[in-house]
């Protein structure tokens, strides 16, 4: 597959060419930095490029959208962020976002048009959704999911914050995988332990981290692989995984990582 | 004697309705020590959650059993006081089943009616008690819930007692009264049998005219004192629900779980600090900086925060849900809601002692009843919001305490700092440089 070439045009790029894309992917933090989550950047930009879309990033002009500042009690920050973000995304004239990231995606979703930000904004998982659904993504050429048993984990800030429970799943369902639900699943699902400021300190103390208690659970339904939608869960459920010494038998994935595998991307 | 009974009659519901009243009142005015907060858009929206998730009880049918139970409970306290109000117009006039010769038959029907409601509702409490005290239903338990020790646990214990013996009142008091009538005692107007205390009618074999009017007054009575004592104990009690939980429904959150309320203030100032609004100094007032950022104590909360607060009926639910109380935290949203209360009932009894005013007495909220730790383990995953059959939001009083503790206060965990310090200096929350942001796909570009 190495003669295809990837492009990763920026609003930048565009702008100078007097160029409008479809969409703009907003990668985050984890995406930009996180050695495990740049994997899910690159994956989905490779699904992008191959299905032609019309997409484009900020590069460096990208900011924290302000997320775990704003969960962290530190409105000033969070604020600071979201107006620079809103000026750049104004600037380019953008008017359809996608994300890998679930805080991204809420913050810039329900928490910019009070500042004056207001874009149409999708989750991946939506946006691969309405891809394959529209056949601009085919699950064809890679690796075969049949019969593999996955779970999804339910990110907080894609379920109850924001009611997005059936997208991640038709996507698992297009890879004609065995899909298997955790007790706690949808609106009860069990948070991985990361949100509102968690990633970014120790957890206060008690019996047994939070992530822990989730990969237990997600172990007990015999999957071999949990798929993520939210590089906090990723981060959580990897060490999870890893805690228990079951990286050998059972594998954390993003829903952008399963979709390019079975795309032989 | 029977003027006599009616003045007491009068002379009790009068001063029932008086407490329930002045509780009524002092309850309001803590709720409005709160913030302004609109919540009076969208009334169809609103009135329709109303009616699906208070009146319906949508939300209490997620675990079926229990909400069937609790729907006889509900059905049984709405219909059976369609009776009450019989009764309370038999007291006041000196009557007895007043309404039995205008509906003839369909009174016993409708009185059979409410005796089958009455049985479920004695079962369904026995049941609900019976879960307390011997199965011990996790959630509700002391020894597990710091918060429940004590007061809540008695209270919940109470309530349904007060239940089962008021119900216990009802049925024998029918019984005795239809025991009368088959007699053809004056005072009892014939109604023939009713569904279901005909069968505790042989209690009743053997005793006298006189011991039966004694018994079946003394039922009336107890049942109707008990209804009133129950008025008023609602309103010190986690049973306050049965009202608040209407109201508290119509007024929640329409917003989507994840968004946060914004904080215009602060907007204000940031807008001066990139330039994009110049201050304005003939509106001074306009511009001044809050005397506090976030929330120290109650009247830092919005009002429908407080409202929250007193419509908890401290199920538990959103504390079972929790992911930080599952793994030993010191968080229970619960206790959250509780301690909120017990702040308001608190500032109340102050402002009781005081013309109705809220004289200052040193303590807050924030550290005085919930600690730094508490707030500090919450996830905001929005578990406890979910779970919540009258829609109270834990988690939006816990962010307002954590903008207070972190803006006002200054008091991050340092991890927090160096966070806030990452993001105020490279824009992201680990210490990478800004310029590194699109290296990802220095790969990808090169056609690998």
């Amino acid at each position: 597959m190495s003669e295809i070439t990837y492009k990763v045009p920026t609003m930048a790029e565009m702008a100078a060419n007097n160029e409008t894309p479809e969409v703009l992917f907003w990668v985050g933090c984890a995406g930009s930095f996180d050695d495990r989550y740049k994997k899910v950047t690159v994956a989905f930009v490779k699904i992008l490029n191959k299905a032609g879309v019309k997409f484009a990033v900020l590069g460096t002009e990208e900011s924290c959208t302000g997320d775990p500042a704003r969960r962290a009690g530190n409105e000033f920050t969070f604020q600071m962020l979201a107006m620079s973000n809103i000026q750049v995304l104004d600037m380019y004239g953008v008017k359809k976002i996608v994300t890998a990231c679930p805080h991204c995606f809420n913050t810039l979703k329900n928490e910019y048009p009070e500042l004056g930000g207001n874009y149409d904004v999708l989750h991946h998982s939506e946006y691969l959704q309405q891809l394959i659904n529209e056949g601009r993504v085919r699950i064809e050429g890679g690796e075969t999911f049949k019969g593999r048993k996955i779970t999804f984990h339910d990110s907080c800030y894609l379920g109850r914050a924001n009611g997005i429970y059936e997208a991640p799943r038709h996507v698992l369902e297009a890879l004609d995988a065995d899909l298997v639900e955790m007790k706690r699943c949808k609106t009860k699902g069990l948070c991985c332990g990361a949100g509102g400021g968690q990633m970014f300190k120790e957890p206060e103390p008690g019996k047994k981290d939070i992530n822990i208690e989730r990969i237990e659970e997600a172990i007990e339904t015999g999957a071999t692989t949990i798929a993520v939608a939210c590089p906090f869960c990723m981060v959580m459920m990897t060490d999870g995984v890893k805690n228990k010494e079951k990286e050998d038998t059972v594998k954390v994935f993003d829903l952008a990582e399963l979709i390019a595998q079975a795309e032989g991307l | 004697m029977a003027i006599i009974q009616q003045i007491i009659f009068l002379a009790v519901l009068g001063t029932v309705g008086g407490l329930v009243f002045k509780r009524a009142s002092l309850i309001r005015n803590t709720i409005l020590l709160g913030r302004d907060e609109d919540r009076t858009d969208q009334p169809g929206l609103r009135f329709a959650t109303m009616a699906r998730i208070a009146f319906g009880q949508k939300k209490m049918f997620d675990r079926p059993l229990i909400g069937v139970m609790h729907f006889v409970v509900y059905a049984g306290f709405l219909l059976i006081n369609m009776e009450v109000l019989e009764i309370v117009l038999d007291g006041i006039l000196g009557q007895h089943r007043l309404f039995a010769p205008f509906l003839g038959s369909f009174y016993t029907f409708l009185i059979g009616f409410f005796e089958f409601l009455a049985v479920g509702v004695l079962i369904t409490c026995s049941i609900f008690l019976l879960r307390r005290a011997v199965v011990k239903v996790e959630r509700l338990q002391p020894s597990r819930h710091r918060e429940m020790n004590g007061w809540p646990e008695l209270d919940g214990k109470i309530i349904l007692l007060f239940e089962i013996v008021l119900m216990v009142a009802i049925l024998t008091m029918n019984a005795a009264d239809t025991v009368l009538q088959e007699m053809g005692s004056t005072h009892y107007t014939p109604t023939g049998n009713f569904a279901f205390s005909q069968f505790l009618k042989p209690l009743f074999a053997g005793w006298n005219e006189t011991s039966l009017i004694i018994y079946e007054r003394f039922a009336w009575w107890f049942h109707i004192l008990g209804i009133f004592t129950f008025a008023v104990y609602v309103t010190y009690s986690k049973h306050l629900h049965i009202a608040l939980a209407f109201l508290n429904t119509y007024f929640s959150r329409l917003t989507p779980k994840g968004e946060m309320n914004n904080m215009p203030d602060i907007t204000k100032e940031v807008k001066i600090m990139l330039g994009l609004t110049t201050p304005d100094a003939t509106t001074g007032a306009e511009n001044a900086i809050p005397e506090r950022f976030g929330a120290r104590d109650v009247p830092d909360l919005s009002w429908k925060n407080l409202m929250d607060a007193y419509s908890c009926t401290e199920c538990g639910r959103c504390t079972s849900a929790c992911p930080a109380n599952l793994t030993g935290k010191n968080l229970s949203p619960r206790k959250i809601m509780m301690d909120t209360r017990d702040r308001l009932e608190d500032i109340g009894r102050i402002m009781q002692a005081n013309d109705g005013k809220f004289v200052d007495d040193g303590k807050n909220l924030m550290g005085d009843y919930i600690s730094n730790e508490e707030i500090l383990a919450c996830t905001t995953c929005n578990a406890c919001v979910q779970e919540c059959p009258i829609l109270i939001n834990p988690l939006d009083i816990i962010l307002q305490l954590r903008r207070y503790k972190v803006m006002d206060e200054a008091q991050a965990p340092g991890s927090w700092n160096a966070m806030f310090q990452n993001l105020d200096t490279n824009q992201a929350p680990w210490k990478f440089s800004p310029g590194d942001r699109f290296n990802w796909a220095d790969n990808l570009k090169n056609g690998s």
